[in-house]
């Protein structure tokens, strides 16, 4: 009996968790244009349809042959140009994937969505 | 006399069984040529670029050893559900509507992966409608686990609880990880990111909890020992671990700006993990002298390489959660050392445990003529394995330092050279070891059973 009400109190526990975790523990901490809420939907959705995860991660989620992603907007050493061309053309491991000029504004709107976001890679800085 | 009455009674699940097992082996088999491929891909860029590219091997590849873990434990779990029960599997036909199912899942999702036709979800990346298809080739399975053993929770073992908590929580986690098609998790990449992490990390938990059931069943079986599983002590390491499986997965997300309680919550929980560390290293003596003592079986020689890479993945796992540390080995090879570490040194020794103990079983002489191969395959793919290990801790401090010093991606990638190279043969000498063991079993599970009179 004990054993069961203690897999009970755990799971509870789980639920109650999951419910504050998808509502205060991740609440919109940046504000977006309302206009340019579709083109970043339409980018996070080829930045899935072509599989870019294989490669690259975002926050940590995805592949290592290629850079993480989440801060390459703001890299002064990288950033949107450096974007473009790769997408683009391709590079030595990154593959030609044939985009359109469209398809390249939507991943980048997506990607310089999510770089606006990571304030928790980004050093705060110096006065 | 009795013995045959069983057979009889096991003997339609069991056909059943040993064609899931064959499923099981097979995703194995063409998970690796895909892994070595992508490993491969690291050290020569070029190699397969236009016809099969990373961006097809490595989902082709993760999702053929994940539908290994799962189905090998399955099947094991089929295998020992009349036997724990001492009835017959409750739907015969429901075990024969699962291999179908899963087969024919899995056929869609290898020619979408071909066909470039992707979901683009980290370990989920098949379009997302095929997650429905999986969840449904589990019902049979969920259905005939419960109504064949209708446990008893008060009085049952530990492994029976592992097994009922894997499968409820499989069907959660898979169910949660879909969360992103709505658009309240999609347009918020935080609570889209810390959901994904959430859904996998527990997921991982899930089936973790399946197949080390099934390396408590079998331990119980060859040593005899039928106290220990309903004991005290492993009903306490049962919470522990099913509380590590709800809230631990948040160290993944120390990087994510979620609040900052989601982090201290997974911090608190993975360091309980040091009490299950603890309890290892104190019981690893008497380990090692029963793993001497019983060296000669196959499956306890399989239980002792997985209980060595539990202890290695488990110091290193708490190593990781430690956020200072956290911060800056995330991201890097050190996280795929501790994926590999526990996908090949403990859920895959752990699975071939219950493969040979059933292939024992069922084909006892067949299984003594083969025994030489099967142990040079066993000590080729743990040797090798440990190289692997050592080739991504490699790269994961050049990956760190390069961090560190800010220097360029391309730069990073020719310092690691090296390591990818090691990365790349040690891996195909895994491949080699498991080969050994993967084809042999494939033949014992193909071959008819002898009739006994």
């Amino acid at each position: 009996m004990v054993k069961i009400a203690a897999f009970l109190t755990l799971f509870t526990a789980y639920l109650v968790y999951s419910a504050t975790v998808y509502t205060y523990g991740t609440r919109d901490t940046i504000q977006v244009k309302e206009s340019a809420v579709p083109q970043i939907v339409y980018g996070k959705t080829l930045y899935q349809q072509y599989n870019c995860v294989a490669c690259h991660q975002l926050y940590g989620l995805g592949g290592y042959l290629g850079p993480e992603l989440t801060t390459t907007y703001s890299d002064p050493a990288k950033g949107e140009l450096f974007m473009r061309t790769l997408l683009k053309g391709g590079g030595l491991r990154m593959p030609n994937l044939g985009l359109s000029e469209t398809e390249i504004n939507g991943l980048v709107s997506y990607l310089k969505y999510v770089d606006s976001t990571a304030i928790s890679y980004k050093k705060p800085a110096k006065p | 006399m009795s013995n045959e009455i069983n057979r009889l009674t096991y003997r339609a699940s069991d056909r059943a069984t040993k064609a899931m097992l064959t499923l099981a082996l097979g995703y194995l088999l063409f998970g690796l040529c895909l892994g070595t491929i992508g490993g491969f891909q690291y050290i020569l860029p070029d190699f397969l670029k236009k016809e099969l590219a990373f961006q097809k091997t490595r989902p082709l590849h993760v999702y053929l050893v994940i539908a290994w873990i799962f189905t090998c434990a399955q099947a094991a779990i089929y295998y020992y559900l009349p036997r724990v029960a001492g009835r017959p599997v409750f739907w015969i036909k429901g075990m024969w509507l699962h291999v179908f199912l899963q087969g024919v899942t899995s056929l869609i999702i290898v020619t979408c992966f071909f066909m470039g036709r992707f979901g683009g979800r980290e370990y989920l990346e098949f379009p997302p409608w095929l997650g429905g298809f999986i969840l449904l080739s589990w019902i049979p399975f969920a259905v005939n686990f419960w109504f064949t053993i209708k446990p008893n929770y008060k009085t049952a073992p530990v492994y029976i609880w592992m097994w009922s908590t894997g499968i409820l929580f499989f069907f959660i986690t898979m169910s949660e990880s879909y969360l992103w098609i709505f658009d309240y998790f999609k347009t918020n990449i935080v609570r889209d990111v810390t959901v994904q992490w959430k859904a996998l990390g527990s997921m991982v938990g899930s089936w973790n909890m399946l197949v080390y059931g099934t390396g408590i069943y079998v331990m119980e079986k060859i040593s005899g020992d039928t106290k220990t599983a309903k004991s005290t002590t492993a009903f306490f390491f049962y919470f522990l671990g099913f509380t590590n499986l709800m809230f631990n997965w948040g160290h993944h997300t120390y990087i994510v700006p979620a609040a900052p309680w989601v982090k201290m919550t997974a911090y608190i929980i993975s360091m309980t993990e040091l009490l299950i560390l603890v309890r290892i290293i104190y019981l690893f003596k008497k380990t090692v002298s029963e793993a001497q003592k019983n060296f000669h079986s196959i499956p306890w020689r399989l239980l002792s390489f997985a209980d060595f890479w539990i202890l290695l993945n488990l110091a290193f796992a708490i190593f990781l959660s430690v956020p200072a540390w956290n911060l800056y080995t995330h991201g890097t090879h050190f996280t795929v050392a501790h994926a590999m570490g526990a996908t090949i040194g403990i859920n895959t020794m752990l699975l071939l445990t219950s493969v040979f103990y059933i292939i024992q079983e069922e084909q006892p002489d067949w299984f003594s003529q083969n025994k030489g191969l099967i142990r040079s395959g066993i000590w080729i793919s743990n040797i090798s394995l440990l190289a692997f290990w050592i080739s991504l801790i490699g790269s994961g401090m050049v990956r760190l330092s390069s961090k560190l010093n800010n220097e360029l991606f391309a730069e990073m990638m020719e310092k690691s050279l090296p390591w990818f190279k090691l990365f790349a043969w040690s891996g195909t000498v895994i491949v080699v070891g498991l080969f050994l063991l993967i084809i042999p079993a494939m033949k014992a599970l193909v071959k008819r059973k002898p009739v006994t009179v």
